[in-house]
């Protein structure tokens, strides 16, 4: 496959791309709910996938028959009835939507509005019909154009495979294979659409690549499949999600999410997530079940993983980095708030294969009102793996006394001369610290934002810029109420 | 300025302030001694409002005022400041964010305009000097990792900053070296003003070297058994407590 990469300079592709730019053109209809091979077929065709990726989905769904859904985490739900969904659904015609904002829930409008959303994005997220809202302004023009000059693709994945299918087909599954698990299998055999990334030799992406520039990924449903490829000595900055809260309809986000890093490259994969957390109740919201891993297959490649996850009902999700290069880095920041009735188990996997692989955990949780939440992380270092270090920190915040916290440290050592260190806390929001701050004029609301933002600094602070403004906004939006 | 009358205070069930009665005018500095244990930092928590502390009986009247009626940060806001025995960490919480935000609050309440970060930041460094505080303690967490005389110089900038009109001193002498007890009481010193009256809670009598006070009060079990000018702490450096409480069981 190697040589096809050569043959074709990545100019070509991105010149090829963006003619095509953001908008899918399938005709579509809905699926009845079920799901067989049949409705795989079906998916596959609609998207006049090669013969190569129907053939991968069946094996992946005649897998996925034979596995059962994990019961190890330490949520608990009702459980998904998979023949009562339909895995393939026209995308929704923005006449099916309200027709201004005025129409839109004012709940909504004012989670918008307290995180200091625009109009326009407003409207766009809310699902007002309003003519291409993005591809008309000038900065989605200048986004692409400035791609364009580097070479980098960044499309929908439904296009990839159809524009680059040598590419796809190259690494697709080659870091999460269609087996790895239930979810993962079931993500493979119906998944629909994602985002595609691919940065060619020794070229940093020009600016931070968001799915939010794209108006058709919003709606890629349930099971949604990325794809991201830094080649040598190449770096990238991807972001995922935004804070506001989004529209969906689906309970069950199954998204697999891949990244491979070539010899010298970086991938930083930043992830906001708030979806609907359901109601003061604990009912309805959205079960996000995700499977994200990185293999740094080159030496001396990285991977940086920070999230902040807010919402969702339950949380589900272990984003890894297969440390296979010499001398290459993993890295996992994450901010996780469970409040109401949220369930979170998350944490990440570091598996060291290579040499000198170092790499690095710094896990915060916060749990608030009802809220339940787990850090679950293992740390594999394997026999080659001379000279591995890993460092985890893990710490926990509780607001209140109905909510919970545990920590699940995994760690497997087969080799002697690496380097552990982990530390955990667990500490309550201090009457003290509270006591502290409203004794120098600070409001008990605005004491605990303070303090819980502090405690997630060391996440914020590896998040780019703009987006870390955003998560202390996002978090204060989402602690009112919690508290007191 | 602030005027406290047959105060009774619990913790825990437990009664602790058993009748305090203290007034202290404008421009005044008292300073309480009294041995451990005895109520000292109690009364403080009181008078800045803190939770856990329930009045039984008594009242606390501040600049004409029901004080004990207010939240803790009103009476920030109204110029009630306590500088912490123990100060508390607080990690990742900038220092100076933290003091804008207290600065402000207290300005919005006031109907002031809010100062803004340049204006803030000029006031901060003036400040700072004051108390010769290096620079890089203003961008660290708030107390985080800070050594214990530290945070009590921190404790004083923090004063100097907020400007208030009633200042308790808790222990801000407790863990200061020579130098650090002299720069902080030079800040106190400077910080004396006619419209200001400063409560220094203290076991050592060198601190009244430095800042001269008023009045003082000995505070024990529960009660203030003896008020007296400078010369009072000077004799309990000499004699320790018990011919106070002697004298008052005699009485
Ligand atoms: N939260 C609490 N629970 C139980 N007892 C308490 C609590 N807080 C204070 N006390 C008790 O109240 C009494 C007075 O304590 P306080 O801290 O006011 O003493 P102090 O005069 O400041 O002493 P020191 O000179 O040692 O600082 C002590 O016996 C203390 O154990
Ligand atoms: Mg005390």
């Amino acid at each position: 496959m190697s040589e096809v990469k050569q043959e074709r300079k990545p100019e070509e592709f991105a010149g090829r791309e963006y003619q095509a730019g953001f908008i899918t053109d399938i005709e579509s209809d809905t699926l009845p709910p079920g799901l067989n091979e049949d409705v795989v077929r079906h998916i596959s065709a609609k998207k006049n996938e090669p013969e190569w990726l129907l053939n991968w989905r069946l094996e992946a769904f005649r897998h996925w028959q034979t596995m059962t859904e994990p019961h190890w985490p330490n949520v608990s739900y009702t459980p998904t009835d998979y023949q009562s969904i339909s895995y393939y659904s026209a995308p929704k015609s923005q006449a099916d939507g309200p027709k201004s904002l005025d129409e839109v829930d004012p709940k909504l409008l004012e989670t918008y509005a307290k995180l200091g959303i625009p109009l326009r994005e407003q409207e766009f997220l809310a699902g007002v019909a309003v003519d291409a809202v993005f591809d008309s302004v000038s900065v989605a023009t200048t986004f692409k154009g400035k791609l364009k000059d580097v070479g980098v693709i960044f499309c929908p994945i439904s296009e990839a495979v159809r524009d680059y299918p040598e590419l796809v087909q190259q690494y697709l599954g080659t870091v999460v294979p269609t087996g790895d698990n239930f979810f993962a299998a079931l993500n493979s055999a119906v998944f629909t659409d994602g985002s595609f990334v691919f940065i060619p030799k020794g070229v940093r992406c020009p600016m931070e690549l968001s799915t939010y520039f794209r108006i058709n990924a919003l709606n890629t449903g349930q099971f949604e499949r990325t794809l991201i490829i830094a080649e040598e000595g190449s770096y990238v900055s991807y972001l995922e999600g935004c804070t506001a809260p989004q529209r969906d309809e689906n309970q069950l986000h199954a998204a697999v999410v891949e990244l491979v890093a070539l010899d010298d490259a970086q991938i930083k994969y930043s992830t906001v997530q708030n979806w609907y957390p359901g109601d003061e109740d604990g009912l309805g919201g959205i079960y996000n079940f995700v499977t994200k891993r990185a293999d740094c297959r080159g030496a001396r490649s990285k991977v940086s993983w920070t999230q902040v996850e807010t919402g969702s009902a339950i949380t589900w999700k272990y984003p890894s980095c297969v440390l296979r290069g010499d001398d290459s880095v993993g890295e996992f920041y994450s901010v996780a708030l469970t409040k109401m009735h949220q369930q979170a188990d998350t944490g990440t996997k570091m598996i060291h294969i290579g040499k000198n692989t170092r790499s690095t955990i710094v896990s915060k949780g916060i749990a608030a009102g009802f809220g339940n939440q787990s850090y679950r992380g293992l740390v594999k270092i394997g026999k080659s793996a001379e000279g591995a270090r890993n460092y985890t920190q893990c710490d926990s915040l509780l607001i209140g006394d109905k909510c919970g916290a545990h920590t699940f440290p995994y760690v497997e050592v087969k080799n002697p001369t690496a380097t552990m260190e982990h530390e955990a806390t667990t500490s309550k929001i201090g009457e003290e610290q509270l006591f502290y701050c409203k004794s120098r004029g600070i409001s008990e609301e605005d004491a605990v934002n303070m303090i819980v933002n502090g405690f997630c600094k060391d996440v914020f602070n590896e998040l780019p810029m703009e987006f870390a403004v955003e998560a202390n906004r996002l978090m204060e939006v989402s602690l009112e109420g919690a508290v007191g | 300025m602030l005027k406290i009358e047959n105060l009774h205070a619990s913790v825990a069930g437990k009664e602790i302030l058993k009748g305090i009665n203290l007034t202290i005018g404008a421009g005044e500095i008292h300073a309480i001694m009294g041995p451990n244990g005895s109520g000292k930092s109690t009364l403080s928590n009181v008078i800045a409002g803190r939770d856990g502390y329930e009045v039984t009986q008594g009242t606390v009247t501040y600049k004409g005022h029901d004080l004990l009626a207010m939240e803790p940060e009103e009476r920030a806001w109204e110029g009630v400041f306590l500088a912490f025995q123990y100060p508390v960490e607080i990690p990742g919480v900038n220092n100076t964010y933290l003091l804008k935000a207290g600065v402000n609050a207290a300005r919005r309440h006031r109907g002031e305009q809010e100062l803004d970060a340049m204006e803030f930041m000029q006031l901060v460094r003036e400040k700072a000097k004051l108390v010769e505080l290096d620079q890089s303690f203003l961008s660290r967490g708030v107390n985080e990792g800070f050594s214990g005389g530290e945070k009590k110089r921190n404790e004083i900038f923090q004063m100097a900053v907020l400007e208030p009109s009633l200042a308790l001193l808790d222990e801000t002498d407790s863990g200061l070296d020579i130098d650090a007890l002299r720069i902080v009481a030079k800040g106190v010193n400077t910080l004396r003003a006619a419209d200001r009256s400063i409560i220094m809670i203290t076991h050592y009598q060198r601190l009244l070297d430095y800042i001269e006070p008023d009045v003082v009060h000995v505070l024990a079990d529960g009660k203030i058994l003896k008020t007296g000018d400078k010369s009072l702490a000077l004799e309990l450096e000499e004699r320790g407590y018990d011919w106070v409480r002697a004298e008052e069981a005699a009485a």
